[in-house]
């Protein structure tokens, strides 16, 4: 059974179309990274997922219906749908007792253990803490929970560097073990590379590119091509191409990388810039298309 | 692992053991409400400090009270009971008064304060269903401020008797007919017999209403709550020179006449008759009660669906 399945999933705002027919497919113990620009829809998806906003069209999240099981889907799935939606006047120790008290995969032990290597006191009042203690305490809270889905929506805005680290760093260590799966949004899209197994582009409430990262890593080459090379790289159709300091970086798709070797520098494409070539700017736009075809573990 | 052991000063009130299994036995209800006093301290906090003003101005005026005892013996018997029981009734009206404000403003935030903090999409994401979460809500107003407001009157009352008698004794006089005149049993039975069917019963669709508005409103929840049934009633008295709507809420607050009988006298007087027969025929109680309920799944479906503001 796969973890989460849409089909034809939509969602308008008014005149707005949030998500314009979404078919979506993430296998259990996948990491998936979801990225895209702002309003492309990634939360709206989520939303969906979790049971918070209704849709059109079809969804399965461990085989239930999202937005009429909600609560006992809840058992399964948790999320972070957001730094600082901690209710600012509970206390950590409280926190702790009521997750115990609804949640019947709550380990309470564990909470405290992931808590113990932080600063944050029993006592404290969540509005007293840093915005960084609020995603530890909360990551805490979530990382106790066994669950089979992790949902994380922005998980890390606004937090400094540190912290960043350290949270992508506690999930991959204390967290993951292959059986879950991890659905992540973000903008800060570098730090998340090596921890995805699979990545998804999202643009104006369509999925445009999904890949898992090994196929990422076979399939497409950037390569900073010699000046004089620059008619025989052209020659391999590039699907994108752009300057970097007086220089031209082509990106390729599915070109032989003993092909490519003699043109200059190659090396795996980053997904920033993979991001960018596939959705970034509109001259990327119908090379976008065709780089919207791979068949990975998310469609 | 017991979720009690730790320091937390209000989490001594059950003891639970867990199995180790995986999957843990959860009172979600128990513990939602038990979160709605963590979050809302005015509950307890307001009553407790109205009991404490009031103590302190019984206190200073106990004083007065030997030359009062000795006055009464010119006056009948009627009238001894108003002037001694007087501060009763008084300090048992302020704790329903009380009661009823925090009960107002609470239902009224309940809904609308989680969605204004976005706090909202941290409760969805545990196994807490949108019904669970709403009758916890309704079981504040509907349930533990009656209940509170009960217990801290009986016991301002207690207290009361207990200084008031020490003062006399402390002048050397009897306290006997003081204590022939405040009976704190039927008081307290009385309270607790108005509170369940007025503050509870009849009062339930006003409750209702309010947490209705406050999962609806996107701001101003108390306008929303209020202006609707005061333009209700005036358009009806301007279309038809009527005022049944508005006659209908009043007797539903006051409890009307045919259902608790008080004529004017406060609810603690011993003379006051229980007529709960009488008063479970009453059909502005069923329709009452019917209409908190379609209030109440109102506010299950907006819960559900509503997006933080």
């Amino acid at each position: 059974m796969a973890c989460i399945e849409a089909r034809g999933l939509r969602k308008a705002f008014g005149a707005n179309v949030a998500l314009d027919g979404v078919n979506l497919r993430v296998e259990e113990g996948r990491i998936l990274g979801i990225i895209g620009p702002n309003g492309a829809g990634k939360t709206t998806a989520l939303n969906a997922v979790l049971g918070l906003t209704p849709y059109q069209g079809e969804l399965r999240v461990l085989g239930r219906d999202p937005w009429t099981e909600r609560d006992r889907l809840m058992r399964d799935v948790c999320f972070i749908s957001d730094v600082a939606v901690l209710p600012r006047w509970i206390r950590v120790s409280q926190l702790l007792e009521y997750a115990a008290g609804v949640h019947p995969r709550f380990d309470r032990a564990k909470a405290e253990g992931f808590l113990a290597k932080t600063t944050i006191h029993r006592s404290s009042k969540v509005r007293e803490l840093s915005k960084g203690m609020v995603a530890q305490l909360h990551l805490a809270v979530v990382m106790a929970i066994d669950a089979r889905l992790l949902v994380l929506d922005e998980p890390t805005l606004g937090l400094d560097i540190l912290y960043r680290k350290q949270f992508y760093d506690s999930l991959l260590n204390d967290y993951y073990d292959r059986s879950r799966t991890i659905v992540v949004t973000t903008h800060q899209v570098e730090e998340i590379q090596n921890v995805l197994t699979d990545v998804m582009f999202m643009d104006r409430g369509r999925i445009v590119f999904g890949c898992s990262m090994e196929e990422l890593e076979s399939r497409y080459v950037e390569v900073t091509v010699n000046p004089e090379q620059l008619a025989a790289a052209r020659g391999l159709k590039p699907f994108h191409e752009r300057q970097a300091l007086g220089r031209s970086v082509f990106l390729f798709d599915s070109v032989a990388r003993e092909q490519l070797a003699g043109l200059g520098e190659a090396r795996t494409p980053s997904i920033a810039d993979l991001f960018v070539a596939v959705v970034g700017n509109n001259t990327g736009k119908s090379a976008a298309n065709s780089a919207a075809a791979p068949k990975g573990a998310v469609r | 692992m017991n979720t009690e052991s730790n320091a937390v000063p209000d989490s001594s009130l059950h003891a639970r053991d867990m199995a180790p299994a995986v999957e843990r036995a959860t009172r979600p209800f128990y513990w939602s409400v038990r979160r709605e006093l963590w979050e809302n301290r005015a509950i307890y906090i307001a009553p407790l400090a109205g009991a404490g003003v009031f103590l302190f101005g019984f206190m200073i005026s106990l004083g007065r009270l030997p030359g009062k005892m000795r006055a009464l013996s010119a006056i009948s018997e009627a009238q001894q009971y108003d002037v001694i029981t007087m501060h009763y009734h008084v300090a048992a009206g302020l704790m329903m008064a009380i009661g009823l404000v925090v009960g107002v403003f609470y239902s009224l935030e309940a809904l609308h304060g989680e969605r204004r903090d976005r706090s909202i999409l941290f409760w969805k994401s545990l196994p807490v269903s949108d019904v669970t979460t709403v009758l916890s809500k309704a079981t504040i107003p509907l349930m533990v401020l009656p209940l509170l407001t009960v217990a801290l009157t009986v016991a301002l009352q207690f207290i009361m008797l207990l200084l008031s008698s020490a003062v006399l004794a402390g002048h050397g006089m009897s306290v006997a007919t003081y204590w022939t005149q405040v009976s704190l049993l039927q008081m307290s039975l009385g309270l607790f017999y108005h509170l369940f069917t007025v503050h509870v019963l009849l009062h339930a669709p006003f409750y209702c209403w309010f947490l209705l508005v406050s999962a609806w409103a996107r701001r101003a929840a108390f306008l929303w709550a209020f202006l609707p049934p005061i333009a209700i009633g005036f358009v009806e008295k301007i279309a038809f020179n009527t005022s049944y709507f508005a006659e209908m809420l009043l007797s539903q607050l006051s409890g009307g006449s045919e259902a608790v009988p008080m004529a004017g006298r406060m609810p603690i007087d011993p003379g006051m008759q229980f007529t709960p027969g009488h008063f479970l025929l009453s059909p502005g109680l069923w329709i009452g009660l019917a209409v908190a309920a379609a209030f109440l799944a109102g506010a299950v479906r907006l819960r559900h669906s509503r997006e933080p503001i």
